[in-house]
């Protein structure tokens, strides 16, 4: 899965076209931690259909920051390098409701 | 015939684990079920202070892998998925997953709490915004920042204390004026520079655009409303039992608990719970730990009277 960070956040996200999910984890967030192979499996299964890619933003705090994403875990849509839909928070982010967000996009 | 299992245990957080080391070492094959992260709510606090001998790594997430590094290692089965029904009408107990489902001769709950919301405007567009449940999962972002945290009890003070690693400054807002958490973490938060205390306050309303900037809060006393700026909300005002998908089997309280005697038996035979997600006086790793042993033997003893070998 593609690895975002501030050297290529710009080029795969913001000016790039078509729709990509985004990850926002932590590495001391346990619940985005406890999603990733969920959305390894999401990101083969959707494959060709629609981008998705993680960010760490232990290792990313002003990027995601500058996104607006303060909290964890955060799922967010893009679509030619705008915000479309963004779910947020352990309770709201799980294997269903991250499919049904991808579902929506594609 | 697929296989049945003496246990299912639903809920991988400290009273899961527990169930499922004490099931085990019993020779009873068990199996957890967890849908969201290994540990429960103790993986999301590295201020574990007060499990007994968790002095090196005083961390939930450390000890949370060891518990289950532990269950595992005598025999118990660990999957990710979500149990979403029942099929009780047999001696023989069917628990329903997402694609598939298991069978078993007892079932322990070990569903747990998660936490309570504010319930005031703002808390749901902002959340992730500057408003977070999880101090672990969230603390980085205010590093420099200034944040409030919103209650009274240990997880309130002890999560506020964390936040002075990150945070500039920590305001507690407390809607009486004592705390209830433990007297030692009070001191520490009392003699902490960077944590301030709002007493008899609660937050009325968060506000931001797209992400937080202040919340407005209410003297408990004389209903003023003031303006308070901040970059976050951290709220720790209680949890709630995850219970709803035992509403119509097992006997609960008007808050959702699940009611059970001393051996951790509901009101169904065979059928236990342990943890937060069951009437009790403490909620904490160490008494959820207690329950899910408990439940694990006497789930045991039930087999023994009940099915023949
Ligand atoms: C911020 C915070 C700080 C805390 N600090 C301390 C502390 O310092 N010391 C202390 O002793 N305690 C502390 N606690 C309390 C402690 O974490 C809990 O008492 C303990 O985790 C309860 O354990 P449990 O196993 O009953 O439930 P939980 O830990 O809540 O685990 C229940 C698990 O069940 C899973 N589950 C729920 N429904 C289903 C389903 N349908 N299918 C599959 N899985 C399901 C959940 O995903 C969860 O992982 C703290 C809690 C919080 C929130």
């Amino acid at each position: 899965m593609l690895e975002l960070n501030k050297d290529n956040f710009d080029a795969e996200v913001i000016q790039a076209e078509g729709t990509i999910l985004v990850d926002f984890w932590g590495t001391k967030c346990e619940p985005c931690k406890a999603l990733i192979p969920d959305v390894e499996r999401l990101a083969e299964q959707y494959d060709g259909k629609i981008k998705i890619a993680k960010l760490n933003t232990t290792e990313n705090r002003r990027l995601a920051m500058a996104q607006k994403v303060m909290g964890l875990p955060t799922f967010v849509i893009y679509k030619n390098g705008e915000k479309q839909k963004e779910i947020s928070g352990a309770e709201n982010c799980t294997p269903e409701t991250i499919e049904n967000l991808i579902k929506e996009f594609v | 015939m697929g296989k049945i299992y003496d246990v299912a245990i639903i809920g991988g957080g400290p009273a899961g684990l527990s169930a499922g080391l004490y099931a085990s070492r019993s020779k009873l094959s068990s199996i957890i079920i967890e849908k969201g992260k290994w540990g429960g709510q103790a993986s999301t606090t590295e201020e574990l202070e007060n499990y007994p001998g968790s002095m090196e790594h005083p961390t939930g997430p450390k000890l949370m892998e060891r518990m289950k590094a532990q269950a595992e290692a005598f025999g118990t089965e660990c999957v990710k998925d979500e149990v979403i029904g029942f099929e009780l009408s047999e001696k023989i107990k069917t628990i329903k997953l997402t694609k598939s489902e298991i069978k078993a001769k007892t079932i322990i709950i070990a569903t747990g709490a998660q936490p309570m919301l504010l319930g005031a405007p703002g808390e749901d567009e902002l959340r992730g915004k500057g408003v977070s449940y999880c101090a672990t999962c969230d603390a980085d972002f205010f590093t420099e920042l200034e944040v409030v945290a919103v209650g009274g009890g240990d997880a309130a003070v002890e999560e506020a204390i964390y936040l002075t690693k990150f945070a500039d400054k920590v305001t507690i807002v407390h809607r009486r004026n004592e705390f209830r958490a433990a007297k030692s973490l009070v001191e520490k938060a009392i003699a902490n520079e960077k944590i301030d205390i709002i007493w008899d306050s609660v937050v009325e309303e968060v506000y931001g655009d797209g992400i937080v900037e202040g919340v407005k809060l209410k003297n408990v006393k004389t209903n003023e409303i003031t303006d308070f700026k901040t970059d976050g909300v951290f709220v720790f005002v209680g949890t709630k039992p995850i219970s709803d998908i035992f509403k119509d089997i097992v006997k609960m309280s008007d808050k959702g608990y699940i009611i059970t005697d001393d051996e951790m038996k509901t009101s169904v035979e065979g059928i236990f719970a342990a943890g937060d997600v069951r009437v009790k006086m403490l909620r904490q790793v160490i008494t959820a730990a207690a329950d899910g042993s408990i439940a694990a033997i006497a789930a045991e003893k039930y087999i023994e009277n009940n099915f023949e070998h």
